[in-house]
């Protein structure tokens, strides 16, 4: 059965209008069928798209001799009649059709394999538009509706693309081919222009997880032989998105484009181009706020690490634009947040970590008082840090007094006891790191909760006000 | 200029009775724009949801010359002010002065219009284009045009994307020379390198067209069309498909074979399924648009294509719009279209593979009956709905159901009961509830058409069964189905037919069975009237008054609460009322609190 999100009438292909859901019907109407249950039907379905399954009147394949057998005139030849006869293709959804035709092209593909990763000088003029031709011919394709329209790429089975055993082949002999010594770009980018470019990113977005890792290794190569096409393969990426981020909220290989813009940061040229700057803060930072953010996340924060190492001016906007997007209810995120802060502060200049460290103290205090043990846990964490601590020590006159009332507070309050304990060495070191400053702190904290104590019950209204930051749970605790 | 304003406010308000002036009363109002720049997020929500209230206590003027300006700098801040700030201002308009005025509103909307959020530049498209409206023509042209301009040209695609949607509202009130400027704006536009802003223009193409001149039309936007319909990216091309509705519809007839047939017939043809998909779900549109010849001759093979295509989603699409393309089919012709080339496709689509294809075409196939006639219907339209009923799937069978009304017009009651009955009580037991349910919805209707004799026969043991369905919608939905029935047949029936059987559940070992007896006497009392219910029913309920589950008796008190306007004044007294009293007493707090409630409503205290 097969399951999809049908366009929208907006550009977005959300959910939003979807018919068809990832539940069969017959679920949906008693509704009390476990999810494991659906799981267990729905597991490691392939597809094909649905370029194969338009194409009609097949001619029955007939094999070719070997290329090796061939003399050397006629090789040349006989690899372009290989490379047409590839061109050839087949429905894998129906396993039965075509058997002998299928195994004829499965062979002669690995040949050709064989052919241009063993041999050298077979890369001729004339071969290379025959190649991309049967590259094109076999790899662009529209990718079929999404089997599951809530496919949550952490849980559920990837939908597997049926005509694997020619596609992985293809793609095979495409990466030997631009890897091959005698590969000459300046040939090459009559045929790997930018629309063939634009094709491959599209197929970026495919839910085979072994198909997205070729189309990584070949966009890098390509990246890395074409100069004409940097640009403008910058910016499809970008394009792409910016989709993501702002239309659909649904693609794929992003994990996969932010692997190879990684590499590709790590290469820029100082000083950093607007261009660049514009891309970090305008896509990457935003980047940020996407749903499925856990599955590239890693990717991520390495490349706007990377950037920051680059260019250590950019730090202020970028703390700035994270903490602008900080998580708000997504404990799962906060926890990446932090840790994509640390990685940050490891490679922060002193002078930057002053610019920022009031507003994102701020934020690393609520993290820490944080209910969710696993955010405030993470965010303790940041203790454990040499460097970090360094920073602190140094700016510590600043930061105590941000962090004392949440610290002093959850010491006494927090219901994880590891949190407390986490809590009380980090409220040890900051005493080392200035004893006065910490006294000073403690005795004008308990002199506010006195305060507090007075105003509530001795029936002092309109000061009540004095006690709107603190929460109802905690002041109960105390009165008792 | 407005640090300074607030500031004084607050001077003011800390030397009270400073201010012999009475500004005293704008005391209220710095508080609100200290909020506006509040720390907490929430607080400046809801000090931008007040702003009206702001602007109304600072006059026309200040609001211009200091609210204004002090907005349009604030629109660093976080999306979810921003959202609010611009669906504000769209209703700005009597608080700056009036339109004439207007277009003080302008720069802070502007800025709002190229922000990266799409909900927030959404909003502030729909508050400029709101307020476009209240501009006078002098005013577009010299304000709002060089605005939408100054979007249109933006370096990032965010303003260019928001302009898209501001040309059409200008377009109609500026002069000839200006026209041809936002034309030329929109061409760039349509052809921005940009996705985003292609996706934007093309979304904007239809509306854009309905307000150019017609020769415009021809020479400007046709070549656009084309061109957005063979992009390369699918997300744009299917955009185009809906523009298509809007501009075929303004072309004169002659025009639509060599300006739009060519681009539409490689739409349903695209290599994409999504937007094969789109021409699928637009077809009713594209049929009104293009006519009855065009439909003829192309879109009739165009749909058949797409009740065949590869994909399940475009198929599924196009079995949704069967019934609408049929009936919008030219008269002269359609029945001769339906039987030749389309019933063959439709037949396919009801053993297709996949199952939300079946369940769309279900929810629609029962309607060609009324296009076809009786005698069709019978030949070949029922083995289809025959088959549909025992499809595998649920929620085919389900769509079938619920839609037997239409065939029932056609065909008549005896010819669907005769052949459609043994799959309807087939699947009165189906296994899934919500098919039973839609079968108990049907069954008044099936009652009232078959008569009583019929009905006793074949479906009264079904009514009866579903009583002790072990869902509980099911024993609610054949409870209100029993008090319909004895509305169609009469208490005379309903004495001797249903109540014995009901009245027996009261015995019953399961007090679930035993509630779903005073459920029944709860729906049935009044169809049944004063005697049957004081001599038949009142004893049982009373008598389960002592039954052992609470439930059961606080469901006595409120069956008695119910029954009660249908009894006699003395029935109340002498058999109600002691026992009403009695339960009031009861040990349990819920069948005290019905029980006394029952006493205070029937007034027996």
């Amino acid at each position: 059965v097969r399951l999809c999100s049908p366009p929208n009438n907006t550009p977005s292909f959300t959910s939003s209008s979807i018919k068809m859901s990832a539940i069969s019907a017959s679920e949906k109407v008693d509704g009390f069928t476990r999810k494991s249950m659906r799981k267990a039907q729905k597991q490691k379905k392939s597809q094909g798209s649905s370029q194969f399954r338009t194409q009609s009147s097949l001619v029955e394949l007939s094999p070719l001799p070997q290329l090796k057998d061939a003399p050397s005139t006629e090789q040349q030849d006989l690899f372009t009649q290989k490379l047409q006869q590839c061109c050839m293709l087949f429905d894998f959804m129906d396993s039965v059709t075509d058997l002998k035709s299928k195994e004829i092209k499965r062979a002669t593909l690995n040949e050709l394999v064989d052919y241009v990763s063993t041999n050298r000088g077979v890369l001729v003029e004339s071969a290379y538009p025959e190649i991309t031709n049967m590259v094109s011919t076999n790899i662009f394709r529209t990718l079929p509706p999404s089997e599951n329209p809530d496919f949550d790429p952490e849980e559920d089975e990837p939908t597997l693309e049926a005509a694997w055993p020619h596609i992985q082949l293809v793609y095979e002999f495409f990466l030997r081919f631009l890897e091959n010594p005698d590969f000459q770009p300046s040939i090459a980018k009559r045929y790997i222009d930018q629309r063939f470019v634009l094709q491959l990113l599209e197929l970026f977005d495919s839910e085979d997880p072994r198909e997205r890792d070729f189309l990584k290794t070949i966009l890098h190569r390509i990246y890395g032989k074409f100069l004409g096409l940097r640009a403008f393969i910058r910016k499809q990426i970008n394009n792409i998105f910016l989709r993501f981020i702002y239309e659909t909220d649904h693609f794929n290989g992003v994990a996969e484009l932010l692997e190879i813009l990684g590499s590709i940061i790590n290469g820029f040229a100082l000083p950093l181009k607007a261009e660049h700057k514009q891309f970090l803060m305008k896509v990457l930072i935003p980047m940020h706020t996407a749903k499925g953010l856990a599955l590239f996340h890693a990717q991520l924060a390495y490349c706007v690490v990377q950037f920051l190492e680059k260019d250590p001016t950019l730090t202020e906007p970028v703390i700035r634009g994270l903490l602008k997007f900080w998580p708000k209810t997504c404990s799962q995120k906060e926890v990446m947040f932090l840790g994509e802060i640390e990685e940050i502060l490891d490679v922060i200049e002193p002078t930057q970590f002053k610019k920022i460290e009031e507003p994102l103290f701020k934020q690393i205090s609520k993290c820490v008082a944080n209910p969710h043990f696993q955010v405030a846990e993470r965010a303790l964490y940041f203790w454990n840090n040499e460097y970090i601590l360094s920073l602190i020590e140094e700016n510590i006159d600043k930061i105590l007094p941000i962090m004392f009332g949440s610290l002093y507070r959850i010491s006494k309050e927090h219901w994880n006891p590891t949190i407390v304990a986490l809590v009380y060495n980090v409220l040890k070191t900051l005493m080392e790191m200035n004893s006065t400053l910490f006294d000073e702190l403690t005795s004008s904290y308990k002199a506010d909760r006195q305060r507090e104590r007075y105003w509530l019950y001795g029936n002092s209204g309109p000061f009540l006000v004095g006690i709107r930051r603190i929460p109802a749970y905690h002041v109960v605790h105390h009165c008792k | 200029m407005f640090e300074r304003c607030s500031k004084s406010w607050r001077a003011q308000r800390s030397e009270p009775g400073g201010g012999a002036d009475g500004d005293d009363s704008l005391y209220p109002i710095a508080v609100l724009i200290d909020e506006l720049r509040n720390e907490d997020v929430q607080l400046r929500l809801n000090s931008i949801k007040k702003l009206s209230t702001i602007a109304l206590a600072l006059g026309v003027e200040r609001t211009r010359t200091e609210l204004l300006p002090f907005l349009t700098d604030t629109i660093y801040d976080e999306d979810e002010v921003l959202l609010a700030l611009a669906e504000q201002l769209g209703n700005f308009t009597m608080l700056v002065g009036g339109p004439e005025y207007v277009h003080c509103l302008l720069p802070p909307l502007e800025s709002l219009a190229t922000v990266e959020e799409t909900v927030v530049r959404d909003k502030a498209v729909e508050s400029l284009r709101k307020i476009s409206q209240e501009h006078s023509p002098v005013d577009l042209e010299v304000h709002f045009e060089p605005l939408v301009k100054r979007l249109a040209s933006g370096d990032w695609f965010t303003s260019r994307t928001s302009a898209c949607g501001l040309f059409s509202v200008c377009y109609p009130r500026v002069s000839s020379t200006v026209k041809a400027e936002i034309r030329q704006h929109f061409r760039t536009l349509c052809s921005d390198d940009t996705p985003m802003v292609r996706r934007a223009a093309a979304s904007k193409l239809g509306e854009f067209a309905k307000v150019l001149e017609l020769d415009y039309v021809k020479s400007d936007i046709i070549s656009l069309f084309t061109a957005l319909a063979s992009d390369e990216q699918d997300s744009v091309r299917l955009l185009a498909v809906e523009a298509c509705v809007s501009i075929a519809t303004l072309l004169p007839q002659e025009d639509l074979e060599t300006l739009v047939m060519p681009t539409l017939r490689q739409a349903a043809e695209d290599k994409s399924w999504r937007v094969r998909y789109m021409v699928a779900d637009k077809f009713s549109e594209l049929q009104k648009a293009v006519g009855p010849e065009i439909t003829k001759n192309d879109l009739v093979p165009a749909f058949q294509n797409l009740l065949k295509d590869c994909e399940a989603e475009v198929r599924a699409a196009a079995a949704n719009k069967v019934k609408e393309f049929c009936e919008n089919l030219p008269e002269d012709s359609r029945e001769q279209i339906i039987m030749t080339h389309i019933l063959p496709c439709v037949k396919e689509l009801v053993s297709d593979t996949n199952q939300h294809v079946k369940s769309a075409l279900a929810s629609v196939i029962m309607g060609l009956s009324t296009i076809l006639g009786k005698d069709n219907t019978v030949e070949h339209l029922l083995p289809l709905f025959l088959a549909q009923l025992k499809d595998e799937c649920p929620e085919v069978r389900l769509n079938i159901i619920s839609n037997l009304d239409c065939v029932n017009e056609v065909i008549g009651i005896r010819q669907l009961s005769q052949s459609l009955l043994p799959a309807i009580v087939e699947l009165a037991e189906d296994a899934k509830w919500r098919v039973r349910l839609a079968i108990i919805e049907y069954m008044p209707l099936l009652a009232g058409q078959l008569g009583v004799e019929f009905f006793d026969e074949k479906l009264n043991t079904l009514c009866m069964a579903w009583l002790i369905d072990h869902v509980y919608a099911i024993r609610e939905a054949a409870t209100c189905n029993l008090m319909k029935l004895v509305e169609k047949f009469g208490a005379e029936w309903a004495q001797n037919t249903i109540v014995p059987k009901v009245l027996g559940m009261a015995n019953d070992p399961n007090y679930l069975h035993r509630m779903t007896t005073l459920f029944c006497i709860n729906a049935l009392s009044e169809a049944c009237g004063q005697e049957i219910t004081t001599k038949q029913m009142l004893p049982v309920v009373l008598k389960m008054s002592n039954d052992q589950v609470a439930n059961v008796r606080f469901n006595v008190a409120k069956s008695l609460q119910k029954i009660g306007p249908v009894l006699d004044s003395n029935a109340l007294q002498t058999e109600v009322k002691p026992v009403l009293e009695k339960l009031a007493t009861d040990t349990d707090m819920d069948v005290k609190y019905f029980a006394q409630e029952a006493i205070s409503v029937l007034a027996l205290a």
